[in-house]
């Protein structure tokens, strides 16, 4: 896993040097492996924009392969000690203010997480792309300086959250620009806008995203990656139910 | 001849007589105004919830439960086939209902699409609304609804959902009518769409999540998997509500009681006193400890009898009246819950008033009897001569 970056470099390599229009597969796989770690832990801030201005929440977050995950909020004071757990496709959140702990599922996974423009079930959604959509490239676009491919992804199975998506490559480091996500009557739902790129460990990370919900109106979420490590050992515990009043 | 005799005795009291009975009538009147009032309401918003919800019972798909949100992504079932044949026969409808959520104006409220049959005419619901704009995607939803979402007859909004799959899909959807119900639970946060539209949306075909039999008709005996709930069942929500209100307005009841009795037993205290010589007469002239006693139970006891032939005479009308025309609640009384809607039509059930009368009396006899009880121990002579013991 530590020589992934070079699968990638070498992968992009061959894709870029062919100089023929590549395979939209072969460019996923190269997004996923630049995406993709065994784990990674992260610091980040979500800054929100409101009516009444934005706020700022700050958590850390471990995460291992595209199922499990747990985050610890550790700002703004209110939201301090609150914790997410991920398993699978199960999530729960414990607050401190009541010492309680919460699944979410149904209805609550539509809600808004600290009122941003990601729901409950975009955070739980796997993001690893190759094999569950087909891809088309479209056409060529410059995004953030940075020529990309733009591919339109159809689902292959029909138990996907989104019908099809339409993403923004950049046609050398293998990092999502931009991204539109479409519901099943082509409508669009979420857009997210890369604004700030950085190299760790040899990928290419979006440091800062912009999520906006399409259909709803505000400014949207930034998203701030502050720090990031790949492939890290991460405790068996931090990915139980203990973690989440410990 | 105790009667009489008992019946002059108040007479001759005058405005003691008069205060403690307008007092007692009053109670009378108070105590069966506000469980009226309860009664109407249970009636009124049960009625109401038969009507446009309940009808004459439901069947619940197998993971169905209105009251855990969580289990409405896994609450349709494909129909079984003895309520398919109910369906049928006009028996019963089928609702599918699921979890979405709207957008107006770029606002987001979670809300549950329900899909109904647009000739049903099993509930109080004006489904046959739905498709007048011959919009692809036409929707009814409440007042309610409409003023907590801006939205009003005509307005497009976006709809988003999870199909069977749980593939997000979105559409703009036509609000076609905007009803007026009293019943919230199909208001708030609920829109109404055909239900073969939103099988097609979400890919359940054939499935439902819940049976709505039709008032007076049969259920069926068993149906696997589905669970029939009886109106009884449905309404016990309801029913609780109306109950835990009754037990505090007791409170209010027996502080009444209270100070009406207290009156009365004031009265009695003084009319043994002030006829000491009175009850030495008549124990002369040949009457019976018990008798005497029996004789001012008699006069409390019937200060009670015309209390309630006051009460009946002056509040009769008056809650009659009341009972025509309701009582127009405040606004905010919709945000309570009950299928009340703006007025209230109080119901005085024969029950009420011959239970309210009955205690009136039996409390007024008992408090009448509790002083009267010295008599038992007076002697005559020390009576006529005005002496207590």
């Amino acid at each position: 896993m530590k020589h992934r970056w070079w699968i990638v470099a070498l992968l992009g390599g061959a894709i870029t040097a062919s100089g023929e229009v590549p395979d939209g597969d072969a460019i996923l796989t190269a997004v996923d492996r630049n995406i993709g770690s065994d784990t990674k832990v992260s610091t980040a801030r979500m800054v929100i924009e409101g009516r009444r201005g934005s706020r700022t929440v700050a958590f850390k977050s471990w995460i291992r392969g595209m199922e499990e995950s747990s985050t610890e909020y550790l700002e703004p004071p209110r939201e301090r000690g609150v914790k997410m757990l991920k398993l699978g496709d199960q999530l729960w959140a414990y607050y401190p203010s009541t010492d309680r702990t919460i699944k979410i599922s149904g209805h609550m996974l539509r809600q808004s997480v600290m009122g941003s423009d990601l729901s409950y079930e975009d955070l739980m959604e796997d993001p690893l792309l190759s094999g569950l959509y087909e891809p088309v490239i479209e056409s060529e676009e410059v995004v953030l300086d940075r020529l990309c491919w733009v591919l339109h992804l159809t689902a292959k199975r029909d138990d996907l959250a989104y019908d099809s998506r339409t993403m923004w490559v950049d046609k050398e480091r293998f990092v999502i620009l931009r991204e539109h996500r479409f519901a099943k009557s082509g409508k669009l739902l979420k857009t997210t806008d890369v604004t700030e790129v950085v190299e760790i460990d040899g990928r290419w990370v979006g440091k800062t995203v912009e999520f906006k919900d399409a259909l709803k109106s505000g400014s949207g979420t930034r998203f701030i990656i502050d720090t990031i490590d790949f492939d890290v050992e991460i405790p068996e515990f931090v990915f139980t139910k203990a973690i989440l009043r410990k | 001849m105790l009667l009489r005799f008992a019946l002059k005795n108040l007479t001759g009291a005058g405005l003691r007589t008069a205060l403690n009975v307008v007092v007692l009538s009053l109670v009378f009147i108070a105590i069966v105004t506000t469980q009226g009032l309860l009664e109407g309401m249970n009636r009124q918003a049960s009625r109401a919830m038969i009507d446009a919800e309940y009808g004459g019972g439901q069947y619940w798909s197998p993971d169905f439960d209105p009251y855990d949100p969580l289990s409405y992504s896994q609450a349709q079932a494909p129909l079984p086939p003895k309520l398919a044949e109910m369906v049928e026969r006009g028996s019963a409808i089928e609702e599918l209902i699921v979890q979405g959520t709207v957008y107006p104006v770029g606002r987001v409220f979670p809300v549950l699409i329900r899909g109904i049959d647009l000739g049903q005419d099993v509930l109080d619901l004006p489904a046959h609304t739905l498709g007048d704009s011959g919009a692809e995607i036409p929707a009814l939803i409440g007042e309610r609804m409409a003023r907590s979402t801006g939205l009003a007859k005509g307005d497009s909004v976006t709809l988003q959902w999870r199909d069977r799959n749980g593939t997000f899909d979105a559409r703009d959807v036509s609000i076609d009518e905007v009803m007026k119900t009293t019943v919230q639970s199909i208001d708030k946060g609920q829109i109404w769409v055909p239900i073969e539209v939103l099988r097609d949306l979400t890919g359940r075909h054939g499935e439902a999540t819940l049976v709505v039999v039709r008032q007076g008709a049969t259920a069926a005996p068993e149906v696997e998997d589905w669970s029939f709930k009886t109106v009884d069942f449905l309404l016990t929500d309801i029913r609780n509500l109306i109950m835990s209100k009754t037990l505090g307005s007791m409170i209010v009841y027996v502080i009444l009681l209270f100070l009406a009795m207290l009156a009365v037993f004031d009265t009695q205290i003084l009319s043994i006193f002030h006829r000491r010589k009175e009850i030495g007469t008549l124990m002369a002239m040949g009457l019976t400890r018990r008798q005497v006693t029996l004789l001012f139970t008699l006069e409390g006891t019937l200060i009670g009898v015309f209390a309630a032939i006051l009460a009946f005479l002056c509040g009769g009308p008056a809650l009659w009246w009341l009972s025509r025309v309701g009582w127009r609640l405040p606004e905010t009384t919709d945000s309570y819950g009950f299928a009340i809607g703006d007025v209230l039509y109080p119901y005085y059930g024969p029950w009420l008033v011959t239970l309210t009368a009955a205690i009136l009396l039996f409390v007024t006899a008992g408090v009448s009897y509790l002083p009267a009880r010295r008599i038992l121990r007076y002697r005559a002579t020390e009576a006529l001569r005005g002496k207590m013991l």
